[in-house]
């Protein structure tokens, strides 16, 4: 048992391992041995953790032969047990002879090894020597280059230095040739020598100090000082356009000349074509006369427009052309540039205005506002640069529209004049008998048409001033003020006061001076007129003012309509009433005349109305029938043709007689009075000269109103006789016969009448009433 | 009635005479007296039988001795002529009978003069010398200005001078007035529509102003404290205030009246306050504030003494004082043919109408105290 203790203690043969039984039976040689080898030698962890103490296991590395003994001692019987001695026999022998194999490979590589060892170090040791003799060598390759590098430095810097003076002395001789090129090109083309100079006078400052280069820099400076000489002269005496005037000075500012010289010299210039230009412009207005405007001006040469048109191309371009190159060459500074061109500026509205002036006649609008248009439009650009100028010019423009307007207001007035005048004439026209002149109607619709005509042209003309199209509508000036105070209030309202004020006029002026009155007609017609203005016309006109020149809502206060109709029909009413007067006071003249002159105390016996009276009745008959072509009819108080007649008579024979009676009675003289003081007590106070409305019928109750009244009191200044009394009783009665029809109120009149036969009654010496079948038999033969 | 005078030299009772115009009966001059305190009047008839009486005029000087125009008519014609008067001493200074027995025995006028006009035409009216002692009077006849001279304590007329007044047609004088400025040389006629001024030394005409009026000039007076200042009213309803220095234009116009005004008066101490008559039976009181010689708004010299506070409130109240009329007085029924001031009372006023009615009214007590305070 030893030998088996022993053989597989020291280093026993493949038979004793027992796992070899197992799977490694049947495999390959090399690979067997290797595994329980390596499991020897380096068991890992986890195996050894994992094969936790298995003392049988023989290739284990707890293998503990005794434990392994006892165990198959006990365990095994004995044939088993003769087996497993034979199997690791088998086993230990195996193993032996692997171990024997692996060692001599080992042992064969690592001899080579040691052999290949042996050859490397010779092999070194041979290299060593090589590389030294390299280093060897690349110093002296290296030596010899530096030598030879050395050699050629000094050739190189040579070389370059050639080449630098080379072009230096390129540059040199384009130097030298500087002023032979400026020379040239000054006389043909400054600018390129201008160009060419700039270039060359930075390196001839550097260069001055030495002689040859200040030589050049001299003669180049003296050509560029001829130059600018020439520049200038050619600055000063010629007439350069703006461009030219501009390359001039722009040279010259490069040759360094003094800016504020230049700019000085520039304006001046400038101002003198721009001077030329105004002259221009001005010759073509007539001389301003100091001595007044004895002659007529001659018409302008040409129209406005073209006058505009003109002179904004002309000046104001040239101008704006001056004043952008002064900008570019002398920076923004623009505190010279602005007085100049203000000066100039103000200079050409001055003559513009003057232009304007000539613009007396009516001529035609739309070339106005075409030219205030196109000299607005040019303006602009300018006005960028003189903002001051913007006022100015828009005032011109605004002054001239004003002024414009104010002509048409004024031709407006003219205008309606010269209607009135025509009117006047119509009416004074002898008519040839049986043929009628115009009606008074037709005269008061031609006069209306035509003025209210005339008004929208006017209207119209006006309107091309705030026209779309137009420039200068859209300030606010013509969006606004023009509109209100100009038009409606400067044109539309001012007319329509005018008109009501001349109306007036005709009532208020001439009636008691002297001056030659308007004849009746003309009142009564304007009278028509005024209440037509007050019924329809002035609202019409200021709706369409309104609408052509839509006020804003912030203007100015505006007239309102109902002032203006108030004030227009205030003059009607005025005339009105001036008519009633006027008529009333050439019946009441002839009456008081007629009544003064005669001899009442002497005369016979009334055969006859007397022809006054007729010609009275006559004459209200034609106011009436003048009126009624003018005026609605009117009510009257209500009272049927036949009954004034029956009120007549009881006039006549009932009540006559009540009042006459007191006077024969022999009482005191203040009970006559008494009687007709209660009568009066119930009637109504007549006013005489009150204000009448606008129809026919108070026209005329106004007027004879007025007659009787003076009859009234023109017969209680004379004594009568008896014939007069009965003179003043037909009168009367004829009167009252013709007279009802026209008044409103028969009442009225025959009140009035009343009164006049008592007066008359009283103030005679011997009141004898006529009979009054008589009176009527009278009456109605006459 | 047309005829109205205040009885002029009295100066303490308010006495206006009164004359009236009848053709059958005879005629009577009333005196009437105006008991202020007591309201109560007093009337005195005087008779006057020689015509009906168109215009009165009363002495300055003399209490009993008036002028009256007076139409004389005869079968065929009647002429209107001119005659001073005096009246029975014992109604010189007013009397306190009652009435009942002044109307019972009546008095007659004693004659003292006629102002003979058989050369000249009907007597328009009859005009004393303001100021002076009752011996120079002016009356104008038809076309022709006479200027008598009353010898012999009135007992006899002289025509001392005269002046025709020439044109074309037949020019008639309406009315005039004497103006108590210049030492009374100064006389101012109305013809038709013509103002004319004369002097009374020369009688030759001074100014003129033509066409014062749109028709008849019914009556002028003069300003009592302003000496070019007149008035002037007439068929065109309307009162004209003139500056006889310059003729073109009036001063002033007014337009209140709606009938033919017959008479303007001026206040004889308070210019500003003009009374006129008119036949649309209406009297008219109008302040004329603006041209009368009152220093305009204010009277600062009274109230120097006063404190301030009161002065403010004082001036306040002044300030509102406009040309305005005052006030329309219509209780006539019939033409008011004469408006007068009494002389006594210058507050006070009357007015006659044709019809007979004479009214006499004081100034509104307000406007009373304005003026004077």
């Amino acid at each position: 048992m030893a030998a088996v203790t022993a053989g597989s203690g020291a280093g026993s043969g493949p038979a004793g391992s027992p796992e070899a039984t197992g799977g490694s039976a049947g495999s390959g040689g090399w690979r067997r041995p290797h595994g329980p080898l390596q499991r020897y030698y380096g068991p890992s962890t986890a195996e050894a953790a994992e094969a936790a103490p298995d003392p049988t296991d023989i290739n284990g590395p707890h293998f503990d032969p005794e434990a392994f003994m006892t165990k198959v001692r006990s365990e095994c019987p004995l044939g088993q047990l003769l087996a497993r001695e034979a199997a690791l026999g088998r086993e230990i022998r195996a193993l032996d002879s692997d171990m024997q194999t692996l060692l001599y490979e080992n042992y064969n590589k690592f001899i080579s090894a040691t052999d290949t060892i042996r050859k490397m170090k010779v092999d070194f040791r041979h290299m060593e020597a090589e590389m030294d003799d390299l280093a060897a060598n690349m110093a002296a390759i290296s030596a010899s280059s530096a030598r030879v590098s050395a050699a050629l430095q000094d050739r190189h810097r040579r070389s370059a230095q050639l080449a630098g003076v080379q072009a230096l002395l390129r540059k040199l001789q384009a130097l030298v040739e500087v002023p032979g090129r400026l020379r040239c090109w000054a006389e043909t083309e400054p600018a390129r020598a201008l160009r060419c100079h700039t270039r060359a006078r930075a390196i001839l400052r550097h260069y001055r100090h030495l002689p040859s280069f200040r030589a050049i820099e001299d003669e180049s400076h003296a050509i560029m000082a001829d130059l600018a000489q020439r520049l200038r002269t050619r600055l000063r005496c010629e007439t350069l356009d703006p461009k030219e005037l501009t390359e001039c000075v722009e040279m010259l500012l490069q040759l360094e000349e003094p800016a504020e010289e230049l700019s000085e010299e520039f304006l001046s210039q400038a101002g003198a074509r721009l001077e030329a230009e105004l002259a221009t412009l001005e010759a073509e207005l007539p001389a301003a006369d100091p001595s007044g405007t004895a002659t007529t001006p001659p018409p302008p040469a040409s129209d406005i427009l073209d006058f505009v048109d003109r002179g904004s191309s002309a000046f104001v371009g040239t101008l704006c052309q001056l004043a952008g190159s002064y900008r570019a060459l002398f920076g923004e500074d623009t505190g010279r540039l602005e007085p100049f061109a203000s000066a100039l500026a103000t200079r050409y509205f001055a003559l513009l205005e003057r232009r304007l002036e000539l613009e007396r006649g009516l001529g035609d609008t739309s070339l106005l506002v075409r030219a205030l248009d196109r000299f607005h439009r040019r303006l602009r650009a300018l006005l960028e640069l003189l903002p001051a100028g913007a006022d100015a010019a828009a005032a011109l423009v605004a002054r001239a529209a004003r002024e414009r307007v104010d002509r048409y207001l004024r031709a407006l007035q003219t205008f309606f004049l010269g209607c009135l005048g025509d009117v006047r004439q119509a009416l004074a026209a002898p008519r040839p008998p049986g043929k009628e002149g115009p009606g008074l109607p037709d005269l008061l619709a031609k006069l209306a048409t035509s003025v209210l005509g005339q008004l929208k042209a006017v209207l119209a003309y006006v309107q091309l001033f705030t026209a779309r199209d137009v420039a200068f509508a859209s300030l606010p000036y013509f969006k606004g003020e023009f509109c209100v105070t100009a038009v409606r209030e400067g044109l539309v309202v001012a007319f329509v006061r005018w008109l009501c004020r001349t109306a007036r006029g005709f009532a208020d002026g001439p009636a008691e001076r002297g001056a030659p009155a308007a004849p009746p007609a003309l009142l009564l017609l304007l009278a028509r007129l005024c209440l037509d203005y007050e019924n329809s016309t002035i609202g019409y006109i200021l709706t369409l003012t309104d609408e052509q020149f839509p006020p804003q809502d912030s203007g100015p206060a505006v007239t309102p309509g109902p002032a203006l109709c108030a004030e227009a029909r205030a003059a009607a009413q005025r005339l009105l009433d001036h008519y009633v007067q006027v008529q009333g006071a050439a019946v009441a003249q002839m009456l008081r005349k007629s009544v003064e002159t005669r001899d009442w105390l002497g005369t016979v016996e009334p055969r006859n109305v007397r022809a006054v009276m007729k010609r009275v009745v006559e004459d209200i008959t034609a106011i009436d029938v003048q009126v009624g072509q003018l005026f609605e009819e009117g009510v009257r108080r209500a009272q049927s043709s036949d009954s004034s007649r029956r009120a007549f008579s009881v006039y006549s024979s009932s009540r006559a007689p009540g009042r006459y009676a007191p006077s024969y009675t022999p009482s005191a003289p203040m009970d006559t009075h008494l009687l007709s003081n209660i009568q009066k007590l119930f009637s109504e106070r007549i006013d005489i000269f009150s204000p009448v409305e606008f129809n026919k019928v108070s026209v005329l109750t106004g007027i004879i109103k007025i007659s009787l009244k003076t009859l009234l009191e023109c017969v209680r200044l004379r004594t009568l006789g008896r014939f007069g009394l009965q003179q003043v009783q037909v009168d009367g009665h004829y009167l009252q016969l013709y007279l009802w029809r026209f008044a409103s109120d028969e009442r009225v009149v025959q009140g009035l009448l009343d009164e006049v036969a008592a007066s008359a009654a009283h103030r005679c010496l011997d009141p004898v009433p006529m009979e009054h079948s008589v009176v009527e038999l009278i009456c109605e033969r006459g | 009635a047309r005829a109205l005078t205040p009885q002029t030299a009295e100066t303490d009772a308010i006495r206006f005479l009164v004359g009236t115009q009848s053709l059958r009966y005879d005629n009577q001059i009333h005196i009437i007296d105006f008991d202020d305190e007591n309201n109560i009047i007093n009337k005195n008839v005087l008779l006057h039988q020689v015509g009906e009486i168109w215009h009165i005029s009363t002495s300055p000087a003399d209490k009993g001795v008036l002028a009256t125009c007076y139409n004389k008519t005869s079968d065929t014609k009647v002429m209107t002529c001119a005659a001073v008067w005096r009246m029975p001493k014992e109604l010189e200074s007013g009397s306190h009978e009652s009435p009942d027995d002044s109307s019972s025995n009546t008095q007659t006028l004693e004659l003292l003069c006629h102002l003979d006009n058989t050369a000249h035409g009907n007597m328009a009216c009859v005009m004393w010398e303001p100021m002076g002692d009752g011996k120079k009077i002016i009356s104008l006849a038809d076309n022709n200005i006479l200027l008598w001279d009353l010898e012999e304590s009135s007992a006899k007329a002289v025509l001392s001078s005269s002046a025709a007044l020439e044109g074309k047609g037949q020019l008639k004088f309406t009315s005039g007035r004497w103006s108590p400025h210049h030492n009374c040389t100064q006389i101012a006629t109305a013809n038709d529509t013509t103002v004319r001024g004369w002097d009374t030394r020369s009688m030759r005409q001074i100014y003129c102003i033509e066409n014062a009026h749109g028709q008849l000039v019914r009556d002028l007076d003069f300003n009592p404290n302003k000496q070019y200042y007149l008035a002037s009213c007439g068929d065109d309803c309307k009162v004209k205030f003139w500056d006889t220095r310059n003729v073109t234009e009036p001063v002033k116009t007014l337009e209140e009246h709606s009938h033919w005004v017959w008479n303007v008066r001026y206040n004889h101490s308070h210019d500003q306050l003009i009374l006129t008559g008119s036949s649309d039976s209406r009297v008219i009181l109008s302040n004329m504030v603006s041209i009368s010689s009152e220093p305009f708004g204010h009277m600062v010299d009274d109230d120097e003494l006063s404190d301030q506070e009161d002065q403010h409130q004082e001036e306040k109240i002044k300030e509102p004082l406009q040309d305005s009329v005052i006030a329309t007085y219509e209780e006539h029924e019939d033409s008011v043919y004469a408006v007068e001031w009494s002389s006594a009372d210058p507050w006070l006023f009357a007015s006659l109408s044709y019809d007979g009615r004479l009214v006499i009214n004081r100034v509104p007590r307000a406007l009373k105290y304005h003026i004077l305070l």
